[in-house]
């Protein structure tokens, strides 16, 4: 391997590579060669350095550490003549010194424990020695050279790793499943089809840390005894397809996937399939169907993939994170990994944080944490100093938990049973400024848009539960309705063909238990106590703060205020459309909600 | 493209791929500093920095960094190599051919005795 003097890294952030910084990297590859340097620096890939936005296209230089910005390419030519030729920086185009923060991923906090996150941003993905130098492929190589299947699905099993889908199922029991399974061929599945709105982790993982991943699902493949692998990504994820490929590309040259890995007589090679990116495929039956080419939906189970799946053939089907949590189980030891998280559930999750907290992205944490440890210790708490009102756990198909659950241990059971779900580790924090009918609204808008439509409890009961929320909304709430939302929350649960359906009713049924007040403020009082459904807020010009400046009328887009100059004006409340413009608009707070 | 076809190979690929990561962590390392001026150049800078870097390669130095900078200011010396060793004091070095960069890579850098022979005053 050559030593170079000088590394650049070239920022290959989805919006860079927008503003053309493949073009760069092009051209700068060609300057250093026409000027011999292609043999003392070395050019590499890199996750995001300065903010993409303002400063892309961008490369970091070290080991100066200089960091150019908003290159195009005709600024690559007088950058490598004066920094690689003549050793002197050029100020123009370097960036002034800042703290340069990644809004998805920033530094961790003391609470957290990065292990699924802890190469991201220290690597360059696509290079798989950067992967090999922190001791990639390690694991892969002991379980090969030193372990039999069975050992290494026992220590999957003592190191009680559970699915990071969100069931939380044993991964090492569902490995000997499919291992006992007595067909043949056998398929290793990875979820990622990552759908949560709000949720990255599994994306972040892909496009900075991939061969963590494959190693995982190598490592798994050996254990159920498969030799063909398929990543399910969805094609909005466009970086983290490529960066995939590129990443299973240079295992399969390096040896690491293919025929006869590392001389074991093992074979394993994997393959990516993209999805349209429905939510639905995400369900492992769906999902399946997907790959085989059929449209998504689910179907009944049993049997469960391990037994019939791929082609009706057993197959493992993990996700994203629970793969790559494999080789640092094995890599570390059961000891080091055991140590970490609470009785049931070990190690550490990935969560989305989202919402009204001061600190919103990627965190990871170990199980057992407490909700408010993780809002207020490593979120920072509410924003603009407002008060806590809900946190929704799990994505669109979790509950929203109230002030009073905020000290349960995060881990699979507790949230189980306080009404919501781990999920894929969605984390949505809201204020008081939240109104928990709206956002049942919100949620079932979701899940009635994204059911399949194959079993009528998801299909019909969705659109139903939605209308009804609609409805309350709307002001047109009556007696009866908060029965039918309990009622038919039960049934869709109840009948559901699968997990979306048997999950869609979760935020209805979580803000009816913890909420019951908003509901029936809305219905028998046509009031929204947090002041956000449009039908029943109206706005009102206070007497005594108008000065009749004129500026809320001025603004008004329907001309619903009137009033003289100096005179406290007036809102007709029939031409209001409630748009909120006067409100934001006036200087004396003399507008008030109500 | 290195094909690994065992665990030793595994583990021979990671020592090297260590290394190149670890050039990019620059804390805690010998630094040496060539001057790279229009006049450094001229007198024959680039031969010296190619020899340098040849000696790191080869002798697999992961703790040292080479740096070019611009005219180092020492006059009628050039190529100027400035070795600068952890918490000491910045050594240069001036005139110096290729074959001299390599003594002063073995005595100074690896071993940590200055070749008095070749300082100047900077």
């Amino acid at each position: 391997m050559a030593y170079y003097r000088s590394t650049v890294l070239v920022s290959m952030d989805p919006v860079c590579i927008d503003k053309g910084a493949l073009e760069i990297k092009q051209q700068l590859i060609k300057e250093l060669a026409l000027l011999n340097l292609s043999e003392e620096v070395q050019v590499l890939d890199s996750p995001r350095i300065g903010d993409p936005e303002t400063d892309g296209p961008d490369i970091l230089v070290y080991p100066e550490a200089s960091h150019y910005i908003q290159l195009t390419t005709s600024t690559v030519g007088p950058i490598v003549m004066e920094h690689f030729v003549k050793g002197r920086e050029l100020q123009q185009y370097k960036a002034q010194m800042r703290d340069v923060t990644d809004e998805e991923l920033s530094e961790p906090k003391d609470k957290e424990i990065r292990i699924i996150l802890e190469n991201i941003g220290k690597i360059d993905p696509r290079n798989i020695e950067d992967y090999i130098a922190v001791d990639g492929y390690q694991a892969l190589a002991k379980v090969l050279g030193e372990m039999s299947p069975e050992e290494v699905i026992q220590t999957i099993l003592d190191s009680k790793l559970r699915g990071r889908g969100g069931a939380g199922f044993p991964t090492g029991l569902k490995w000997k499943f499919a291992r006992q399974a007595p067909d043949t061929p056998r398929y290793m599945v990875c979820n990622a089809d990552e759908g949560d709105p709000g949720a990255f982790m599994n994306r972040k993982v892909l496009e900075g840390d991939p061969h963590s991943v494959l190693e995982g699902m190598a490592i798994g493949a050996y254990a159920v005894g498969a030799n063909q692998g398929y990543v399910y990504c969805r094609a909005e994820y466009p970086i983290a397809v490529s960066t995939l490929n590129i990443a299973i590309e240079q295992a399969r040259e390096y040896g690491l996937l293919g025929k006869d890995i590392l001389g074991s007589g093992f074979d394993f090679d994997i393959e990516v399939r993209m999805g349209a990116g429905a939510f639905v495929c995400g369900e492992e039956t769906a999902l399946m169907a997907s790959i085989e080419g059929s449209r998504g939906e689910p179907r009944a189970r049993p049997p469960f993939p391990a037994s019939k799946g791929l082609w009706g053939k057993p197959t493992n089907i993990n996700n994203v994170e629970t793969y790559a949590n494999v080789p640092k189980i094995i890599h570390r030891g059961l000891e080091w990994y055991t140590s970490m998280g609470s009785e049931k559930s070990k190690g550490t999750k990935t969560f989305a944080l989202a919402g009204d907290v001061a600190h919103t992205g990627l965190i990871e944490i170990p199980f057992g944490m407490t909700l408010r440890e993780i809002i207020y210790d490593i979120g920072g708490g509410i924003k603009d100093g407002k008060g806590f009102k809900a946190v929704q756990t799990g994505g669109p198909m979790g509950g929203c938990l109230p002030v009073s659950d905020l000290d349960l241990p995060v881990d699979y059971e507790t949230l189980g049973a306080a009404g919501s779900i781990m999920g894929s580790g969605g984390m949505i924090v809201m204020d008081e400024g939240t109104c928990m009918v709206d956002i049942a609204r919100f949620f079932m808008e979701f899940t009635q848009d994204e059911s399949c439509g194959k079993c009528v409890p998801c299909r019909v009961g969705t659109r139903r539960l939605l209308e009804i929320l609609e409805k309350i909304c709307a002001g047109k709430g009556e007696e009866g309705d908060i029965e039918e939302l309990q009622e038919l929350s039960e049934q869709i649960k109840k009948n559901s063909l699968c997990g979306l359906g048997q999950g869609a009713p979760n935020p209805v049924v979580s803000t009816l238990n913890h909420f019951m007040d908003e509901y029936k403020a809305h219905i028998f009082e046509k009031r929204c106590p947090a002041k956000v459904c449009r039908a029943l807020i109206k706005y009102e010009i206070l007497d005594g703060p108008c000065t009749g400046c004129t500026v809320c009328a001025r603004n008004c887009p329907v001309s619903a205020i009137s009033g003289e100059r100096k005179q406290t004006h007036i809102i007709d409340q029939d031409l209001c459309i409630k748009c909120g413009i006067c409100y934001q608009s006036c200087k004396f707070d003399a507008i008030e909600v109500n | 493209m290195p094909t690994i076809k065992s665990i030793d190979d595994l583990k021979r690929l990671r020592e090297e791929a260590q290394k190149v990561k670890e050039l990019r962590d620059q804390t805690g390392k010998t630094q040496i500093v060539i001057g790279m001026g229009t006049v450094g150049i001229a007198a024959g800078a680039r031969d010296t920095l190619k020899a340098i870097l040849t000696f790191i390669e080869e002798q697999h130095l992961p703790d040292v960094i080479l740096r070019q900078t611009g005219n180092i200011g020492v006059g009628g010396q050039d190529p100027v190599v400035q070795v600068i060793l952890p918490g000491a004091e910045t050594v240069t070095y001036g005139k110096v051919t290729p074959n001299m960069a390599v003594k002063i890579m073995q005595e100074h850098v690896v071993k940590g005795n200055i070749v008095q022979d070749f300082r100047i005053e900077a």
